[in-house]
Order: structure tokens, then C-alpha cells, then sequence
């Protein structure tokens, strides 16, 4: 065996096990403030490579779970492994493969954007090239401007290169977002999407069902303190398997209860004298629909097929009267 | 480490340069403080007495303020940038990263008492040419000796402060509410020979009285020997040691006001 492939068959063994394993493992996670549960006993693991969105309303426990994984609070009970390091102990080689990106945050007072990079940059031991971090987030024309006098969502653009120029393996980005105009926001995804072709993990905190269902590979929602689903932006609490919705106008001499028999059991009135299908075949009460009303010389013009947004489901997670958690 | 804390001494010092509250309170008011007093109440035949005789008043008015300068860069503008740094996410953010918390805070103390003794060299120069102040040279190293201890008493003195403010709006003022009475009753506004005794009894508790008075022994052409104020030096370290066990107990890196 040449010396190459021994060098790769070593560095394929070293690699394969650190692939398998968890970025992110968390077992049992309890943070108590006094006689106040914040967090009250959660698991989750998250992926690498993947953009893992964590949802829930406000005091859902979400910022001190991010705050525990980023070694700023100690927990109460529970494991926490993060890049197999626990970290309330984790030290300087710990943090250099670690970027955060935090709710809120202000730029470096006295410093330009060129400037406040060069000084995170000077505390890792790779960092990224800074004018190529600078025009990663598309602040190339204002790499001179002093922090401080930059927008809202330029300041976040230069949080995120603070959080990128160490070159770091996995990012929190803690509601990355809020506050933004929906261009800001669009453009931002942009970059946290771009983030993860760089092949980095990505732990995104946010309210936006949209954000979330845009850049999420999987998705964990936490309310009250506890995980009350997981899954894909697409299986989220069962929503795959639930039922569509079928709604249309009909004609004023048509009445609901004239729908062919297959259907008019379905039916429900909606808003504004909508007649609503909930379907779980709707492609079968689709046809059976246009048939009959093509049989009877209308059309439905208004009609509408649509699978409940992941917004609507969210909300009934997280709603302390409909939540079964 | 000490690549560390050179690192961001240089970043610290250029923001520190480029801020109009530390340019005024920290660079200028000094200054101000130095032409004003020594206008007011110096002047051709004006004495104060100091230990082993008596000093021109223009004159007695340069150590003084010299101290005013340490304790603005170490401890006014200290207390105003860290509590704003903690406030604004800065540290926090700063702390994310693999720097040593040691380095932040040495960086930071690091250009406070760079400061100072560039503030020390202008006043000395201000004083020498507008005031015919001369330029100690027995006691030069325990002048520059003095401002080194000062100014790392007052830094302690500002992190402990700064730990338990928790709105940066209320930085500068808690600073200068603490400082301006001090000032007065301390040998720096206006000598303590003619303070009532009782009024200089209560300035002899703080360690501003004890900075002033350390360093005029170390400026006092009169004085004999090296010029070390070993009384005033010790009572300024156990205040500064007072200070960073408070710090050491209370800092934060993350906000506290929200």
C-alpha cells in the first residue's frame, strides 16, 4: 500500500465515526430558574451538513436551550454534546469551530466593517480570507463604513461575516431575521442557504414559519418548555398525512346538499359563501367534482386546492388550548 | 495570550481615538482642567504649601490633575465603553469566539493605561511650557511608578463598578457623581490645606485622595529620596484588590439591562 492511500484509508477511519455522530445531541435538557421550568426535559439531535430550524413562541425555552449549547448558561439536567464537546466545560479550540450569530447584537463601535472583521479574525487559528467574508454577505461597498452607521439588515449581513470569518463547522443563527423588510429577508436566506452548500451546519432559531419552511431540513418545535414535534418542513406534525382542502363558489341556484353523494358529506361552508371540501383523496373528489359540474353547464372558477401551511399547523402545536404536549 | 491582548489593544485603542465621549471627557477635559485651575487661582506669587516647603499653584495643580487623567481613562471611559460593550451584545459576542476572556479584559486595561500616560506626558508638557512646571527626573520612575499602580487600581475599581450598572445610560453619570465630590475634597480641585480637617478626613477614605497625593509626592521638587509614596501606593492596591475580587465575583459578559 502506497503511502497516499494509507494517508486516506487513516483519514477516511478518522472521519467516518465523526460523521455518524451528531453535531448537536441533546438528552433529557433541563434549565430551572427557581421553581420556574424553562426547560422542562428535551431531546433532539441535529445533523451535519443540515440547516436545523428550531421553532417556537416566545418563553418557549428556546435562547436558553441556544444559550446552554453555546456554553453561556449552565444546565440544570440533562446531557449536551456539541462537536462531541460538552459545552459548559468546552475551551478556546472548542469555540474555534463554533460561529454565533446572536438575537441582538451591535456592531463594534469605532470600527468599520473591514476593521471589526480583521479583529474576530485575529482571534482563530484558519480564518477566512476578509475581503472574500465581506463579499460572501454583499457588503463589499461598504467595507469602509464604520459599523455604526450601517442599516438595520447591513448590520445583520456583518454579524453574520463576524460569525462566518472563523471558518467555523456549525452557526447558530438566533432569529437571524427579525426585524428585516421581506427583500432583507429574502437576501439573507440567500445566505444562510449558500451556507450550507459550504457544507456547514446550520442551528436557525426563528418565528417565521415561511424562513423556516424555506431553508429547514428538519424541524423541531418547542412550546412550554418541551418538544411538541419534529420532522421535515413537509411532515411537521403529521401535515403530510393530513387532509387537503377543497374550496370554490357555487352558482346561486346550486345548493350544497345537490353535490353528488361522494361529496356533499364533505362539504362545509366557509368564508364569504365558499363551500368547503376537506379531502383526502383530492385528486379522486377533484374529478368527481368537475364532472358534475361540467355535466351541469358551470364552472367553479375560484377553485382552490390547498395542503394546510406549515403556519397552520405550528400554531395548532403551539396553542396551549389545542396542543395535546 | 499576549499576541491576543495586543491584538485587541490596537483595535481597542483606534475605536477608543475615533470616540467623541472619550476624545472630550478623556483627551480635552483634562486639559481644561489643567488651564482653568492653574488660571484661576495660580499666578505670579501664588504658593501652596506641600511637604518641605512651598510649590508655585500652577504648579500644584499638575500632579493633580494628572491624577484626574489616569482615573478618567481608567476609570470614567472604562466604566462607560464596558458597560456599553456588555450592553450592546459586544462581549457577548466577543465571548463567542475562541479569545481568552483574560485577553479581553487585559486588551481593554491595557489601553486605559496607555492612555493615562500619554495623558501623564501632556499634562507634564503643558505644565513645563505654559507654567515653568519642571520635569522630574530623581523621581521620574516612581512618577511613571505611580501612574502604572493607579491606573490599575481605578481599572479594577471601573470593572467593579461597571458589574453592577445595568443601563449604559447611566454609566457616565454614576461616574462622574462618584468622581466630581471626590475631586474636591481630595487635593485635586482645590488643595487640601485649606479643606476643614473633617472634609479631608472623609477624602483620605477614598483612593483618589491617595492617587493625588502619591503622585505629588513623586512630582514635589521638595521631596528627598526616590519619590515612592509607599503609604498611598499600598492604600491605592488594597482598593484595587477590593475591586477585582468584586469583579472577579460579579462580572458579566452578557447584558444584564434586558
Amino acid at each position: 500500500m502506497d503511502s497516499i492511500s494509507e494517508q486516506r484509508t487513516a483519514d477516511r477511519m478518522a472521519v467516518a465515526p465523526a460523521r455518524a455522530e451528531p453535531v448537536v445531541s441533546v438528552h433529557g435538557l433541563v434549565k430551572r430558574y427557581g421553581s420556574h421550568e424553562a426547560v422542562a426535559g428535551i431531546d433532539f439531535d441535529v445533523r451535519r451538513g443540515e440547516i436545523f430550524a428550531f421553532l417556537g413562541p416566545n418563553g418557549a425555552g428556546k435562547t436558553t436551550t441556544v444559550e446552554i449549547l453555546e456554553g453561556f448558561r449552565p444546565r440544570t439536567e440533562g446531557e449536551v454534546s456539541v462537536l462531541g464537546q460538552d459545552p459548559a466545560t468546552a475551551g478556546g479550540d472548542w469555540r474555534d469551530r463554533v460561529g454565533v450569530v446572536l438575537q441582538e447584537s451591535e456592531p463594534e463601535p469605532g470600527l468599520s466593517v473591514r476593521e471589526c472583521l480583521a479583529l474576530y479574525a485575529g482571534f482563530y487559528r484558519a480564518p477566512r480570507d476578509i475581503d472574500e467574508t465581506i463579499a460572501l454577505v454583499g457588503l463589499t461597498g461598504k467595507a469602509d463604513t464604520l459599523g455604526t452607521r450601517l442599516s438595520g439588515g447591513q448590520r445583520r449581513r456583518l454579524d453574520f461575516a463576524i460569525a462566518l470569518v472563523g471558518d467555523p463547522e456549525l452557526i447558530f443563527l438566533d432569529e437571524p431575521t427579525t426585524g428585516f423588510d421581506p427583500s432583507a429577508r429574502r437576501a439573507a436566506w440567500e445566505v444562510i442557504a449558500g451556507l450550507r452548500q459550504l457544507g456547514k451546519t446550520i442551528f436557525l432559531t426563528t418565528h417565521y414559519m415561511d424562513e423556516a419552511e424555506y431553508l429547514a431540513d428538519r424541524i423541531t418545535v418547542l412550546s412550554a418548555g418541551r418538544v411538541v414535534a419534529d420532522g421535515t418542513p413537509r411532515t411537521l406534525g403529521g401535515r403530510d398525512q393530513m387532509s387537503s382542502v377543497i374550496s370554490f363558489t357555487l352558482p346561486e341556484h346550486v345548493k350544497p346538499g345537490d353535490l353528488p353523494a361522494g361529496l356533499s358529506p364533505l362539504a362545509e361552508p366557509g368564508q364569504g359563501g365558499l363551500t368547503v371540501l376537506h379531502s383526502e383523496s383530492p385528486l379522486i373528489h377533484l374529478q368527481t367534482l368537475g364532472d358534475w359540474a361540467l355535466g351541469r353547464g358551470f364552472d367553479l372558477p375560484d377553485l382552490d386546492v390547498h395542503r394546510p401551511s406549515l403556519e397552520g399547523v405550528y400554531l395548532s402545536l403551539t396553542d396551549p388550548v389545542t396542543a395535546k404536549g | 495570550m499576549i499576541t491576543m491582548t495586543s491584538h485587541l489593544f490596537r483595535y481597542e485603542l483606534r475605536a477608543f481615538l475615533r470616540n467623541r465621549q472619550s476624545q472630550f471627557f478623556t483627551l480635552a477635559l483634562p486639559v481644561m482642567f489643567l488651564v482653568i485651575f492653574a488660571s484661576l487661582f495660580g499666578g505670579r506669587g501664588h504658593t501652596t504649601a506641600v511637604p518641605g516647603g512651598q510649590i508655585s499653584t500652577s504648579v500644584y495643580y499638575v500632579p493633580g490633575i494628572i491624577a484626574l487623567g489616569v482615573i478618567s481613562a481608567c476609570f470614567g471611559n472604562l466604566v462607560a465603553s464596558v458597560t456599553a460593550q456588555r450592553e450592546r451584545g459586544v462581549l457577548k459576542r466577543r465571548r463567542a469566539t475562541p479569545v481568552p476572556a483574560g485577553a479581553i479584559i487585559a486588551g481593554r486595561v491595557l489601553t486605559a493605561v496607555v492612555v493615562a500616560l500619554f495623558m501623564t506626558a501632556v499634562l507634564l508638557g503643558i505644565g513645563w511650557a505654559a507654567y515653568g512646571a519642571h520635569i522630574p527626573g530623581r523621581t521620574a520612575l516612581a512618577l511613571v511608578a505611580t501612574v502604572v499602580i493607579g491606573a490599575a487600581c481605578f481599572c479594577c475599581l471601573g470593572y467593579a463598578l461597571t458589574s453592577v450598572i445595568h443601563d449604559e445610560d447611566a454609566a457616565l453619570p454614576a461616574t462622574q457623581a462618584l468622581l466630581l465630590p471626590l475631586y474636591f475634597i481630595s487635593g485635586v480641585f482645590v488643595a487640601t490645606s485649606i479643606l476643614p480637617h473633617w472634609l479631608a478626613g472623609v477624602g483620605e477614605v477614598f483612593p483618589v485622595r491617595h492617587l493625588a497625593s502619591a503622585l505629588l509626592t513623586a512630582y514635589n521638587p521638595h521631596t528627598a529620596g526616590l519619590g515612592f509614596s509607599g503609604q498611598d501606593l499600598l492604600i491605592l492596591a488594597a482598593w484595587g484588590i477590593a475591586g477585582l475580587l468584586i469583579a472577579l465575583r460579579r462580572f458579566s459578559w452578557l447584558p444584564l439591562g434586558r
